[in-house]
């Protein structure tokens, strides 16, 4: 690593020329440097990048009856383009209170998720940091685990706790502390509890990681100092831990706005979210238009402020 | 402090685990009803293994899985190569941006992009004809190679590069370097890389939903449709299979890396002796 901190800026262009290159090699190698970027390049420009150029098209149009369902921005004229397409879609976006309210309510149930994750993964993650070596492996397993099966399947498990019938209700009325079952599911508290237990191990690992690396040194001068465990830990643990608190509120935070599966099984009817909203107008309405208006906005709104932010961000983690 | 943060911790674990349990304890359960317990039995297992609409898409699954991983995986390694080892070319902010978006792009967005994309090509060039297995394994690996990116050019930035440089210094061409020696040093990452966007793959319901079509609907889906109708007993088994499948890979992991360590150790031993 120092050997390449000590190279000028920019000298990673040594990988192209040096000095026993022949000028064959230089063109095969600049030909093999073409293709090796110009690959990938041309999957990611056809999968990638052109669909949002679609979706960004199609939200000009106007619903219509038929296959597809929408009429073109533009229209071939003696073979030049002339768009006839508005951006009404996205004016109706902002007039009619569903989406704003929709996509204000994802916002808001996602960052109160988002903290409820991170209350719940602190202390996990602070525990696997000071275990044993042996014991830290199999607990780094233990959060792995869930992580790596099916989450449609554990939203499934968590279902069979929380519906009227279900393990909770059952308990609560054999104790015989509730006499008729809690309503639980179709409820926010489901929405909360249930992205808190999907997104739990991507909260853990990025804490783990950085609570991992804490110099046990300072600490001790802590308590050397004079300071409880207390202080110490809201002095020094918590301000250190700040990366794998961003890096980990980000992971849950984003995925959690743009969520469809778990507001769609465990939240109530009446207040969709932005991501039940785009799949509701798609397939119910059938108005890819605004569908596709909704999925600009979300990108707006959503990804490209994250993509700004990035270069803050610990994701490389 | 101490013991406030094991108790905390341990009802996080119990948190992950308890509906995991529940789950398994009851998919031996003999009785239909969730809420009532009618004595042991392997019922659901036999149901499952009868369920041909399942089993149908487990196959679906598995297919577009082990082929979108072994894209994703191909595409991914040459991302993650050319950020980490290429320097400055041009559009490398375009190249970067797209690399990495498809990460934080919420599955709704991405779903109703491939499949607005595939039917303008079909209706343009003709291919992809509907939408089947092939435009589920273009979606996924399309997502996937975005994390085997990160996977690979995370572990190129923790590699050493003199060794490259020294290869490069006695006259190896860029191919043989690529070939002989990174490759081989991020060969766990390719692994795990792979892992990742298979079982990525594997999870994904949203993405699927939009780009699949008649006769090639994933697991996934078929899940998803029984579980919005109640509950389904078999959905049960399944979830202790998966939940089995996956323990087991894990423990095999951790043994084989433990080894590889212990094999390290000793012959970094024998190294140090033999000096």
């Amino acid at each position: 690593m120092a050997h390449a901190a000590a190279r000028p800026k920019g000298s990673v262009s040594d990988v192209r020329e040096h000095p026993s290159m022949t000028m064959r090699d230089r063109i095969s190698g600049a030909l093999g440097r073409r293709l090796v970027i110009g690959t990938p390049f041309l999957w990611l420009l056809i999968f990638f990048l052109v669909p949002f150029g679609i979706v960004f098209l199609v939200s000009l149009g106007a619903p219509e009856f038929g296959v597809p369902p929408y009429s073109p921005a533009f229209e071939w004229d003696g073979g030049v383009p002339r768009f006839v397409g508005s951006f009404d879609n996205y004016i109706f976006l902002t007039e009619d209170d569903l989406y704003w309210i929709a996509y204000l309510g994802s916002v808001k149930i996602a960052l109160g998720a988002t903290l409820l994750c991170l209350l719940v993964a602190y202390p996990m993650a602070y525990m696997i940091a000071r275990a044993e070596p042996g014991m830290r492996n199999i607990l780094l397993m233990l959060v792995i685990l869930p992580f790596w099966t099916s989450s449609l399947l554990r939203i499934y498990a968590l279902m069979g706790m929380l519906r009227q019938g279900g393990f909770i209700n059952s308990a609560l009325m054999g104790l015989g502390i509730t006499d008729a079952p809690i309503q639980m599911m179709q409820t926010d508290f489901a929405v909360y509890l249930t992205i808190v237990f999907t997104y739990l191990p991507l909260m853990v690992l990025p804490l783990y990681s950085t609570l991992e690396k804490l110099d046990g040194s300072l600490l001790e001068a802590a308590a050397d100092l004079g300071a409880n465990s207390f202080q110490t830990f809201w002095t020094v643990t918590l301000p250190l831990s700040l990366p794998g608190i961003l890096a980990g509120c980000l992971l849950v935070f984003i995925p959690a706005v743009g969520e469809f599966v778990i507001p769609d099984l465990m939240g109530a009817q009446d207040s969709p979210m932005i991501g039940n909203v785009l799949w509701g107008e798609f397939t119910r309405n059938r108005d890819w238009p605004v569908a596709s208006a909704v999925a600009i906005a979300m990108l707006a709104l959503l990804v490209i402020p994250f993509m700004l932010l990035r270069n803050t961000s610990a994701l490389r983690d | 402090m101490r013991w406030v943060m094991l108790i905390l911790a341990l009802a996080g674990f119990a948190l992950l685990y308890v509906p995991l349990l529940i789950l398994v304890i009851y998919s031996f359960n003999a009785s239909q009803l969730v809420s009532v317990w009618g004595g042991w039995s392997t019922r659901w297992y036999v149901e499952l293994w009868s369920n041909e609409a399942i089993l149908d898409a487990a196959f679906v699954s598995l297919q577009v899985a082990v082929l979108s991983a072994t894209i994703g995986t191909a595409f991914g390694t040459l991302i993650g190569y050319v950020l980490s080892r290429f320097g400055g070319f041009r559009l490398r902010t375009v190249f970067t941006a797209m690399a990495t978006a498809p990460i934080v792009m919420p599955e709704v967005v991405t779903g109703l992009s491939l499949l607005l994309l595939f039917i303008s090509m079909e209706q343009l060039i003709g291919w992809p004809a509907g939408r089947s297995v092939t435009t589920i394994v273009i979606a996924h690996a399309t997502f996937g190679m975005a994390f085997v990116a990160v996977v690979i050019q995370t572990r190129l930035a923790g590699f050493d590069r003199s060794i490259e440089e020294a290869a490069r210094d006695l006259g190896a061409r860029q191919p043989q370097i690529f070939l002989g020696i990174t490759l081989p040093v991020i060969a766990p990452a390719l692994i795990s890389g792979w892992l990742l966007a298979f079982t990525l793959s594997l999870d994904d319901l949203v993405i699927a939903s939009f780009v699949s079509g008649q006769g090639s609907s994933t697991l996934p889906m078929v899940i998803y449709s029984k579980v919005r109708l109640g509950v389904s007993p078999d959905v049960n088994a399944l979830g202790t299979i998966v939940i089995a499948a996956v323990a087991l890979g894990l423990f095999l992991a951790a043994w084989i890396m433990r080894r590889g360590d212990a094999k390290r150790k000793r012959e970094e031993a024998r190294a140090m002796a033999g000096q």
